[in-house]
C-alpha cells in the first residue's frame, strides 16, 4: 500500500518515503517561520518566548553600545529563535500541499440534489440526500440510501481497485471526495458543513486543528518550571556577581540564561508532535486527535480480529491424509478432480496444494471442463465432480459417510475399522483447529484433505515482541471454542475470545479497562461501535459503517486490521522521542555551565578558571560558542524530531538503559566536544 | 586506633544499627498508619477536641488542618516568648523581642529550628520546655503525617480521601515521637547527656547553665529538629559529652527517615520501591560523606601544615566524627552541629551547603525526607519515563497535568527562596556588616544561611550575624514558604494520585523498584540541583575550594 497522502492526489508519481527529511525542507519553510517570529505566535511556547525576549534585550543592548560580540550573540539569539519556528514550519510544511489539492476537490464539487436543484460541495449539512452517478465526485460523507455502485476510492486510500457500495448493511458508507465509477446511487449527508473527513484531514495534515495533548501540555509544565528556575538562577547571579566584585552585562546573562533553559526540547516539542500525527497519516492512519495517539503508547491489551491479521483472510488446504490403503497419489487426484470446478478460495487452494506437493496439472484438461460439477448445497454438504464412471465427491465427513459408507466393498468388520479410522483422523483435525475435507471415490473414502487457518508467517514472533513490551494479545474470532483454541495457541497469543460477539468484546474491553489496562481494538460494523467508542484506541475500518468510523478514534483508511500493532509502535516512538529530546536538553545544561561560568568568573576569582576544562580560547569565545551550540543543536535535531528516535519493541528496561545512555549521557558529552569544536572557529572571528 | 579507622568503625556501627531498625521501625509505623483500631487516650483526645477519627479528608481539608494546626502553633509559641517575662521558671530572663520571637516560632513550627538567639541567656525552662520541646514532637509529626499521605495517595484508587490529618497527627506523636523519645532521653541520660530545672551549677568560681537537656536533645535528633538547649549545640559537653553520645545522636536523626522508606514500601505492598529511594538517599550521604572527609583530612594552606583541620571542631569528637555528624545534619534538615560548619575547608563547607540543597532528601527530615524525594522521583519519572514509550506513570498512577503542576511547585519554592533571598540580602549595603568574612566566604555564609532556612534545616553556617530585622523576618518568611508551600503542593499531589485508579504494571513499564531507577532518581537530583546553584557554588564554596 503507498501513501497516497504523501503525494498530491491526482499525481501517480513515486510515494515519498516516510518519515524523510530533506534539507531543500528547510529552505521552503523560512518564510512560515520568519511569519511565526510574532511574539503572539512566541507566546503559546513558554520556553522560546524566553528566548524571543533575551534576543530582544541582547539586540536593543547592542544597538545602544554597539560591539562585535553584543552583535554576534544577538544575531545567535534571533537564530536560535528561528531555528525553533523552522522546526515547526517544516513540520507542518509536510502537510499543506496535500491539504490544497484536497480542498480544491472539494471546492470544484457540485452537489445534485434529490429534487434536481444544486449546491456546493461545501453547503451540505446533515439529512441532505443526494444524487451522484457514474463519473461524479461524491460530495459529503453519508450512507447510500438507495441504489449501488462501484467508487473509485483512491482519493482517499490511495487504492486503486474499486469497491462496491450499496444501500443498506455495513457497506453503505460513501466518503465526499471518493468517485463513483458505475451505477447511480442516493446519498444521505451524515456530517455538518466542516466537519466531514476530507475537512478533517485538511485540518490534519495541515495542524490547524492540532490541540497540545495531555502529556504535551504537562512537559510544557514542566520545561516552564525548569524555565523559572534558571530565570531565578540567572537574576540572581547579577546581585552574587557585583558582591564578588563586577556586575555582568546584559548580554553575557541573557546569553547563559538562554543556554540554559530547555531551549532543545522547547524548540522541538510542536514539531516532534506533528511528525507523529503525520507519521500516522503516512501509514494511512487517521487519528482524530493527538491524545488518540499518546494513548496508543499506553496500550496494555490489543484486540485483533483472527481473520486478516493473524492469519490469513481464509482457509488453505495444507494437507492430504490417505486413508483405506489409498496412495498419496490416489488421493491426490481424487481431490484435485473434486476442486477443480470449485472457485471457492477453500477448492482453489486444494488446486494449488495438488500442484505444488503432487505435481498435477493447476488447470482442468478440455475433457475435464466438459465432466459434470456437483455444486455444494446446504442439503448434501458436498461438492464434486462426475466423470464418465468416476463419481469423485469432497465435503463435511458426516454427509460424504452417509453418502459412500466408507467402502461398500469391504466387510462389515473391516467397514467397521475403517470407519473408525476415518473418524479418529477427522477429530485429531478438527482438535487440532484445522476444517476437515473427507474424499470419496464412487463409494470408498479416500482420505482427508486439511484445511487449516494459515496463521501469518512471522506473526507469533510479532507478538512474543509484543509481550516483551508489556502488551498482552487478544485473539477475537467467531470460530468455536476448540478451533479457536489451537489457533491461538499457534499464533502464541496471550488469550482469544471465541464465538465473539460485539457483546463479548465490549464485556472483556470493560473488564481490562476496570483492571486498569488500556484497549485497543478494530472493527468495522455498526455493532462494533460501541465497543470501538469504548476502548482507549478504536481504530475504525474506512471500509466500515459510518457510525463506526464515528466511534472509533482513528481511521485506518487501508482497512488493514494489522496495522493496529503499527499504529501503537508510532504511539510509543512519539513519547520516546519526546522524552529522549527532554533529557537530552537538560543534560547539556552540564557542559555549558563549564563554557559560560569560568568565563564570567575567571577574572572575579582567578581560580574559577579552574573550571574551564575544555580549554576555550576566551571569555567572549567560550561564550559565543555556547550559544552557537545551543542553535546549531536545534538544526541538527529536526530531522530526528521528525523521524523519531530509533525505535525497536523490546522491554521497558532496555529501552530506558539504551535511551539513557545515547540521549542522557550523550547529552552531557556531546556538547563538550560541540562547544570545544565551535571554539576552534569562533576564535578566528578578530576580537573574539 | 587511629582516627580514620576509628571513623569507619563508627559508621559501621552507625549502619549496622540503622539496619537493624529498618524492617521493625518501618513496618510498625506502617501499623500505626494503617490500622483500624484507635488507643484508648486517643479515642479520648478525638472526643475532646471533637475530631470523628473515622472519616476521610479530601486534600483541601487535610491541608487546611495542617495550616490551622501550625498557624496555631506558632501564634502559641510567639506568645509563650513575649510573656517569658511573666512565666515561671525563666530565671528572671525577660521578654523575647518580637523579631526573634517571630523568627524562632517559625523556625521551630516548621521543624527548622533555626536560632537567632542564644538559648542559655535567653530563654527559660518554661519556653524551653513548654514551648520548643512541644514543637519539636509535634512539627515533626506533621511532617510524618503528610508523607503519610502522600503514600495513601499512591496506595488508593479512585478516592478523594487522603486520611484524616487529627488521626495522623495523634498517632505520629503518641505512638511514635513520644514513646521513643522517652526511650532515648533515657538513653542519653546514661550516656552523660545533663537533664535538670536549675538554672545553672557554679564550678571553681564560674556559673555554667543548665537546662532540660536529656529530654529536648532527644527529640531535637529524634524529629530532625536541631534546635539545641546551649548555643554550642551538640558541641557543648553537657548536650553531647561524649563518643557515645555522639554516634547515638547521630542515630538518633537518621532512624526516623531512613525507617520511613520502609514504611512506604511496605504501605504500597512492594519493599523494594522503598528500598530503592533508600539507596538513593544512602548513596547520597555516603558521597557527601566521602567528600567532605577528603576534603576536611586533606586540607590546603596553614590547616594542610598542621595535618588537619581542627579549627572548629571539638578534640573529643575530632574529624571523622564531625564530619559523619556534619553531613547527617545537613542531609536530614536537623541542624544540630558539633562542630563549626564555617571553619570547615572550603571543599567540606561547600558539601554541607550542597547537601542541603539537594532539598534534604539523603535521607531528608522525618516525614519530609520521604515526600521530597518522592517528589523528585515524580521529576524523575517524568523526565525520563517517556523513553520507555509510555505516557509516565508511578507507583500505577499516571503523572498528568494536575501531577506535574504539584510536583513542579514543590522543587520551585526552595530554589526560587534560596536564590532570592540570597540575591536580595547579598545586594543589601548592611548586609557587608553582618559577614563574619568578606570575599567568596563571607558569600558562602549568606547563601547557607537562606539554603539552611529554606530548606527548614536550621544549621548555621556561621560568621554571619542574622540578629537585624532585616535576616530575622526574611529568614523567617523563608522558613515558612519552604516549609509549607511544598506540604501544599505535596498534599494536592496526594489528592489527584488516590482520585486515579491504578494502572498495572508491566514489562512495559517504567520498572521503578530496580537499581536503574535508583540511578535514575539520583541524577535527577544531583542534576537539578547543581544546575540550579551551580553558578551560586562558583561564587562562594567553588571559588573557595579550587583556590
Amino acid at each position: 500500500m503507498t501513501a497516497t497522502l504523501e503525494r498530491p492526489v491526482e499525481s501517480t508519481g513515486t510515494p515519498v518515503k516516510a518519515g524523510a527529511f530533506r534539507p531543500a525542507q528547510l529552505w521552503a519553510s523560512l518564510p512560515d517561520a520568519l511569519r511565526k517570529l510574532d511574539p503572539r505566535t512566541q507566546l503559546r511556547n513558554p520556553v522560546m518566548f524566553v528566548v524571543w525576549i533575551g534576543s530582544v534585550l541582547v539586540t536593543l543592548d547592542a544597538i545602544w553600545q554597539p560591539t562585535l560580540f553584543g552583535w554576534l550573540i544577538a544575531v545567535w539569539l534571533w537564530f536560535t529563535v528561528l531555528f525553533a519556528n523552522l522546526a515547526e514550519a517544516v513540520a507542518e510544511g509536510r502537510g499543506k500541499a496535500q491539504a490544497e489539492s484536497l480542498r480544491k476537490t472539494k471546492r470544484d464539487t457540485v452537489a445534485t440534489m434529490l429534487d434536481g436543484s444544486t449546491k456546493g460541495a461545501t453547503e451540505l449539512t446533515v439529512g441532505d440526500r443526494v444524487v451522484v452517478v457514474a463519473g461524479e465526485t461524491i460530495p459529503g460523507d453519508g450512507d447510500i440510501v438507495e441504489g449501488i455502485a462501484t467508487v473509485d476510492e483512491s482519493a482517499i486510500t490511495g487504492e486503486s481497485a474499486p469497491v462496491v457500495r450499496e444501500a443498506g448493511g455495513d457497506r453503505s458508507s460513501v466518503t465526499g471526495g471518493t468517485t463513483v465509477l458505475s451505477d447511480r446511487i442516493v446519498v444521505e449527508i451524515r456530517t455538518k458543513p466542516g466537519e466531514s473527513f476530507v475537512d478533517r484531514m485538511i485540518a490534519l495534515v495541515e495542524g490547524a486543528s492540532r490541540q497540545k495533548t495531555p502529556n504535551e501540555i504537562a512537559l510544557t509544565i514542566l520545561l516552564s518550571a525548569l524555565t523559572i528556575i534558571f530565570l531565578l538562577a540567572v537574576v540572581a547571579l547579577q546581585p552574587m556577581s557585583a558582591y564578588a566584585g563586577g556586575a555582568q552585562s546584559v548580554v553575557i546573562l541573557v546569553a547563559l540564561l538562554v543556554c540554559l533553559i530547555p531551549t532543545t526540547i522547547g524548540a522541538l516539542l510542536s514539531a516532534i508532535g506533528i511528525a507523529g500525527m503525520d507519521r500516522l497519516v503516512q501509514r494511512n492512519v487517521l487519528a482524530k486527535s493527538g491524545r488518540a495517539v499518546e494513548a496508543a503508547g499506553d496500550i496494555d491489551t490489543l484486540l485483533l480480529d483472527k481473520t486478516g491479521t493473524i492469519t490469513f483472510g481464509n482457509r488453505r488446504a495444507t494437507e492430504l491424509l490417505p486413508v483405506n490403503g489409498a496412495t498419496d497419489q490416489e488421493l491426490a487426484v481424487a481431490a484435485r478432480l473434486s476442486s477443480l470446478a470449485d472457485q471457492t478460495p477453500e477448492g482453489r487452494s486444494v488446486v494449488e496444494l495438488c500442484a505444488e506437493r503432487y505435481g498435477l496439472a493447476p488447470e482442468a484438461s478440455p475433457e475435464e471442463a466438459r465432466a459434470e460439477f456437483v455444486p455444494f448445497t446446504a442439503q448434501t454438504r458436498m461438492s464434486g465432480l462426475d466423470l464418465p464412471g468416476r463419481r469423485i465427491r469432497k465435503g463435511a465427513a458426516a454427509s460424504v459417510l452417509a453418502a459412500t459408507g466408507v467402502d461398500s466393498d469391504a466387510d462389515g468388520r473391516l467397514r467397521e475399522l475403517r470407519l473408525r479410522e476415518v473418524t479418529r483422523l477427522v477429530d485429531t483435525i478438527s482438535d487440532e483447529g484445522g476444517t476437515p475435507l473427507v474424499v470419496s471415490e464412487n463409494d470408498r473414502v479416500l482420505g482427508v484433505i486439511r484445511l487449516s487457518d494459515v496463521v501469518k508467517p512471522g506473526i507469533a514472533e510479532r507478538f512474543a515482541e509484543l509481550r516483551a513490551m508489556g502488551i498482552r494479545t487478544v485473539m477475537v474470532t467467531g470460530d468455536n471454542p476448540r478451533t479457536a483454541r489451537a489457533i491461538a495457541a499457534q499464533a502464541g497469543v496471550d488469550d482469544h475470545i471465541a464465538e465473539a460477539t460485539p457483546e463479548d468484546k465490549m464485556a472483556y474491553i470493560k473488564a481490562e479497562q476496570e483492571g486498569g489496562r488500556l484497549v485497543a481494538m478494530t472493527g468495522d460494523g455498526t455493532n462494533d461501535a460501541p465497543a470501538l467508542a469504548q476502548a482507549d484506541v478504536g481504530v475504525a475500518m474506512n471500509t466500515g459503517t459510518a457510525a463506526a468510523k464515528e466511534a472509533g478514534n482513528m481511521v485506518d483508511l487501508d482497512s488493514d486490521p494489522t496495522k493496529l500493532i503499527e499504529i501503537v509502535e508510532i504511539g510509543k516512538q512519539l513519547l520516546i522521542t519526546r522524552g529522549a529530546l527532554t533529557t537530552f536538553s537538560v543534560a547539556n545544561d552540564l557542559a555549558k555551565y563549564f563554557a559560560i561560568l569560568p568565563a564570567m568568573f575567571a577574572a572575579l576569582y582567578p581560580s574559577l578558571g579552574a573550571l574551564n576544562i575544555m580549554g576555550l580560547h576566551s571569555p567572549r569565545s567560550a561564550i559565543l560558542s555556547a550559544v552557537v551550540f545551543n542553535a546549531l543543536i536545534i538544526i541538527a535535531l529536526i530531522p530526528l524530531a521528525l523521524r523519531g528516535v530509533r525505535y525497536r519493541p523490546t522491554t521497558a528496561d532496555r529501552l530506558l538503559r539504551r535511551n539513557l545512555l545515547v540521549y542522557g549521557l550523550g547529552g552531557v558529552v556531546l556538547p563538550f566536544v560541540g562547544i570545544f569544536l565551535i571554539d576552534l572557529l569562533v576564535r578566528l572571528v578578530p576580537g573574539m | 586506633m587511629n582516627d580514620t579507622l576509628a571513623g569507619l568503625l563508627q559508621v559501621v556501627l552507625l549502619l549496622v544499627l540503622l539496619a537493624a531498625c529498618y524492617a521493625p521501625l518501618g513496618d510498625y509505623m506502617a501499623k500505626v498508619f494503617t490500622t483500624e483500631r484507635h488507643w484508648r487516650a486517643e479515642t479520648l483526645l478525638y472526643r475532646l477536641v471533637r475530631v470523628d477519627p473515622s472519616s476521610g479528608q479530601r486534600w483541601p481539608v487535610y491541608a487546611a488542618g495542617v495550616l490551622a494546626f501550625s498557624l496555631v502553633s506558632v501564634v502559641l509559641l510567639y506568645l509563650l516568648q513575649r510573656l517569658q517575662a511573666v512565666l515561671p521558671a525563666s530565671f528572671g530572663r525577660g521578654a523575647v523581642s518580637p523579631a526573634t520571637a517571630f523568627n524562632t516560632a517559625i523556625s521551630f513550627v516548621t521543624n527548622t529550628n533555626w536560632q537567632s538567639y542564644v538559648p542559655e541567656q535567653t530563654l527559660g525552662n518554661t519556653v524551653q520546655m513548654a514551648g520548643l520541646t512541644v514543637q519539636n514532637v509535634l512539627s515533626a509529626a506533621v511532617g510524618i503525617a503528610v508523607a503519610v499521605a502522600l503514600i495513601r495517595g499512591f496506595v488508593r484508587s479512585g478516592t478523594d480521601r487522603i486520611g484524616n490529618f487529627w488521626v495522623d497527627l495523634t498517632r505520629a506523636t503518641v505512638r511514635i515521637l513520644l514513646p521513643f523519645s522517652f526511650v532515648a532521653a533515657v538513653l542519653l541520660l546514661i550516656m552523660g547527656v545533663t537533664m535538670s530545672l536549675r538554672s545553672g551549677v557554679d564550678v571553681g568560681g564560674s556559673t555554667f547553665p543548665l537546662a532540660p537537656t536529656a529530654s529536648q536533645e532527644a527529640i531535637k535528633e529524634l524529629g530532625t529538629n536541631g534546635g539545641g538547649v546551649f548555643n554550642a549545640n551538640s558541641a557543648h559537653p553537657f548536650e553531647n559529652p561524649n563518643a557515645l553520645s555522639n554516634l547515638f545522636q547521630i542515630f538518633l536523626l537518621l532512624v526516623i527517615p531512613v525507617c520511613l522508606t520502609r514504611t512506604f514500601g511496605t504501605m504500597v505492598g512492594n519493599r523494594r520501591q522503598g528500598s530503592v529511594l533508600l539507596s538513593v538517599m544512602g548513596g547520597l550521604w555516603a558521597i557527601m560523606l566521602v567528600l567532605a572527609w577528603l576534603a576536611e583530612t586533606h586540607p590546603t594552606g596553614a590547616a594542610g601544615i598542621a595535618g588537619g583541620a581542627m579549627e572548629g571542631k571539638e578534640t573529643r569528637f575530632g574529624i571523622p566524627s564531625s564530619i559523619l555528624f556534619g553531613v547527617s545534619t545537613t542531609g536530614t534538615s536537623t541542624g544540630a552541629i558539633n562542630s563549626w560548619h564555617d571553619s570547615y575547608s572550603g571543599g567540606a563547607g561547600g558539601v554541607t551547603l550542597l547537601h542541603m540543597l539537594f532539598g534534604e532528601v539523603s535521607p531528608g527530615g522525618v516525614g519530609s525526607g520521604l515526600y521530597g524525594i518522592l517528589v523528585l522521583a515524580v521529576i524523575a519519572v517524568f523526565l525520563a519515563g517517556l523513553m520507555v514509550g509510555r505516557t509516565p506513570e508511578y507507583l500505577g498512577k499516571k503523572l498528568g497535568r494536575r501531577e506535574v503542576t504539584a510536583a513542579a511547585v514543590s522543587i520551585l519554592v526552595m530554589p526560587t527562596v534560596v536564590l532570592v533571598g540570597a540575591g536580595l540580602a547579598i545586594a543589601l549595603p548592611g548586609t557587608l556588616d553582618a559577614l563574619g568574612n568578606d570575599g567568596a566566604h563571607g558569600f558562602s555564609e549568606v547563601l547557607y544561611a537562606y539554603a539552611s532556612a529554606a530548606n527548614n534545616n536550621g544549621s548555621a553556617f556561621g560568621g554571619i550575624t542574622v540578629t537585624s530585622d532585616f535576616f530575622q523576618s526574611t529568614l523567617g518568611v523563608a522558613m515558612l514558604l519552604g516549609r509549607f508551600v511544598p506540604i501544599l503542593a505535596v498534599l494536592a499531589l496526594a489528592g489527584s494520585l488516590a482520585q486515579q485508579k491504578r494502572v498495572e504494571a508491566g514489562a512495559g513499564t517504567l520498572a521503578t523498584d530496580k537499581p536503574l531507577f535508583g540511578v535514575l532518581v539520583g541524577g535527577t537530583i544531583v542534576l537539578v540541583a547543581a544546575l540550579t546553584f551551580f553558578p551560586a557554588l562558583a561564587l562562594g564554596p567553588l571559588a573557595e575550594a579550587l583556590a
